[in-house]
């Protein structure tokens, strides 16, 4: 019998058909399989801790200095974030955009021709990935910048108001953030295209908003992905905003809705 | 067993492939042949169910692609060689698609030994050459043992031992009772490797035929005359229904008139024949002369209207 022959076909036992099982732990070994998946993760890592050694250090040595008021607060050593949420946004985008640009795609979708679960196994794996990685994450960036601050005196711990909700939250936040990229580039099927409009509707869109007369934009801008993310993880609260809660809910709206648009093109369009 | 009716897909105002039905047979390799531009890779593309039909159906084994239960296991395909992210190795590449319907470590091993990927399997496909890309893409197409195989243009990239060798595969997955359909734009590729051809152009059918009666029907059977006394011959050929050219001195090439007529012809005339010889109209050519009207692009001509189409 030559290898191409069916060995197995004695066996009255059917042979397994195409699973969502099977679609996640395709998208794992893809994942895991990249080195780009990993150099990004760690820049996010590093990036969250270092940043937070830093604000740790600089806060701590010039606490009776000139500092604003959110550079003292519990979640001030977090700030990391504003980097990171760039680096795990473009993760998010490149683990969907990359199949689109290497072709990759056709061989995925003749694999799972139902599409959707091609999509779904894809934001499982990577939210927990990333969740896994960037809960201990937030607690190093916490922890480190305390190292710091309490060296000058000033540190905080974890029984601090709103010291734990941030940690966490920063963590959910940055997922987030990369599950709207992921939505973004099943859209748009472009690495460019998916990084533009992440970094359009993260930094741009609220500075304009910031700019408009008139209080309706101020009010609109509390309904952004970036402002209401901000209600969620900072312990301050500015004024009009959203509370931590209302802040993930309108996150988690925006997550869904962008990738509500994503399974309508995905399953309409041709591969 | 492919089965395509009434197949049609549109690009805006462009018709890809128009009103396409033929029926692909298990056990034989099937050619697909056109010109390109023909509308191959789209049809390839609408049986796999990536890209959505304007209207009509095609099915394997009586259900649509998508409708399969473990639609690796029923078809393997390669469209393009370059399906494949480039920072992956071939391995994983492989083990990531054989995860979705449950196929197991061991027969990534053996598709990877079938296709001579043995040593390179580790290295990341976007070092790959275009043959070994080629081989990877039959690796990826045979995962699932499927009944029925698609490939599109194969032998693109391969030099002649690869050629030789996805020959001699393509024969040997369809002596063992499997649907192989087979795409190329060459056609002298086909003549060696399929034994049923569906020629297209422009998207439409043109043939759906036997190689062997693809050629016989197709070609303009002539007769190469050699001899020293050219001008004599060919007054003595000429007639109704008969044409004579020459293109060589001393060489004539007669369409109408057997090799016997011509040697008693000229026997009687007394006139010496140094060669007389049957020519068959070569695969090629009887391509070319089928889809004249059906390339896409042409490098120039008279009737420009068809060269924008």
């Amino acid at each position: 019998m030559s290898t191409l022959t069916r060995e197995t076909r004695s066996v009255p036992r059917p042979e397994p058909g195409v699973s969502f099982a099977g679609a996640v732990s395709s998208e794992w070994i893809k994942f895991r399989t990249l080195r780009s998946s990993w150099a990004v993760l760690l820049a996010a890592v590093v990036a969250m801790i270092a940043i937070g050694g830093l604000i740790g250090y600089v806060t701590g040595s010039n606490w009776n200095g000139k500092l604003d008021p959110e550079d003292r607060v519990v979640s001030a050593p977090l700030q990391g974030l504003f980097l990171a949420q760039l680096l795990i946004g473009v993760l998010g985008v490149l683990f969907v955009s990359g199949e689109y640009t290497t072709g990759m795609i056709r061989s995925t979708l003749a694999a799972v021709p139902r599409r959707l679960p091609v999509l779904l196994a894809k934001a499982l794996v990577y939210g927990l990935v990333t969740l896994v990685t960037l809960i201990p994450t937030t607690f190093l960036a916490f922890g480190t910048a305390q190292l710091f601050l309490h060296h000058f005196g000033h540190g905080s711990s974890l029984s601090a108001p709103t010291a734990l909700r941030s940690i966490l939250a920063t963590a959910v936040y940055l997922v987030l953030i990369g599950l709207l990229g992921s939505a973004l580039a099943w859209i748009v099927r472009s690495t460019p295209g998916g990084i533009s409009l992440l970094v359009a509707i993260l930094l741009v869109v609220p500075v304009i908003f910031g700019v408009l007369p008139g209080q309706w934009a101020k009010d609109v801008t509390h309904y952004l992905p970036s402002e209401a993310g901000a209600s969620f993880y900072s312990s301050l609260q500015s004024d009009g905003a959203l509370t931590p809660g209302a802040g993930l809910l309108v996150l988690v709206v925006w997550v869904a809705l962008a990738m509500a648009g994503a399974v309508v093109l995905l399953r309409r369009r041709d591969g | 067993m492919i089965e395509a009716r009434a197949l049609t897909k549109r690009y805006g105002d462009k018709t890809a492939v128009h009103d396409l039905s033929f029926t692909v047979l298990p056990g034989i390799v099937t050619g697909f042949l056109g010109p390109n531009g023909a509308g191959k890779s789209t049809t390839m593309r609408m049986i796999l169910g990536l890209d959505a039909p304007t209207s009509g159906r095609v099915t394997v084994n009586g259900l649509s692609y998508a409708d399969h239960r473990a639609p690796l296991r029923e078809v393997g395909a390669m469209l393009e060689a370059r399906a494949i992210h480039t920072g992956r190795s071939a391995r994983n590449h492989l083990l990531a698609m054989a995860a979705t319907t449950g196929i197991g470590r061991r027969r990534v091993d053996e598709v990877i030994d079938l296709v001579g990927l043995h040593e390179v399997a580790d290295r990341r496909a976007g070092q790959f050459s275009l043959g070994m890309g080629q081989r990877l893409g039959i690796a990826n197409a045979l995962l699932g043992d499927p009944a029925t195989i698609i490939l599109d243009e194969p032998v693109n990239g391969l030099d002649p031992e690869g050629i030789l060798w996805i020959r001699n595969l393509l024969k040997q997955l369809a002596a063992e009772g499997r649907t192989v359909f087979v795409s190329s734009h060459l056609m002298s590729e086909m003549a060696l490797t399929a034994e049923h051809l569906i020629v297209v152009g422009r998207g439409t059918l043109i043939r759906d035929v036997p190689v062997a009666e693809f050629i016989a029907s197709a070609s303009s059977n002539s007769v190469r005359v050699r001899t020293p006394d050219p001008i004599r011959l060919r007054g003595l050929l000429t007639g109704e229904a008969v044409t004579v050219s020459s293109s060589t001195e001393g060489q004539l090439d007669v369409t109408g008139l057997t090799t016997d007529e011509i040697g008693l012809r000229a026997a009687a005339a007394g006139i010496a024949l140094l060669e007389l010889s049957p020519v068959q109209a070569s695969l090629e050519q009887a391509f070319m002369e089928l889809t004249a009207d059906a390339v896409e692009y042409r490098s120039f001509g008279p009737d420009r209207e068809e060269v924008a189409v």
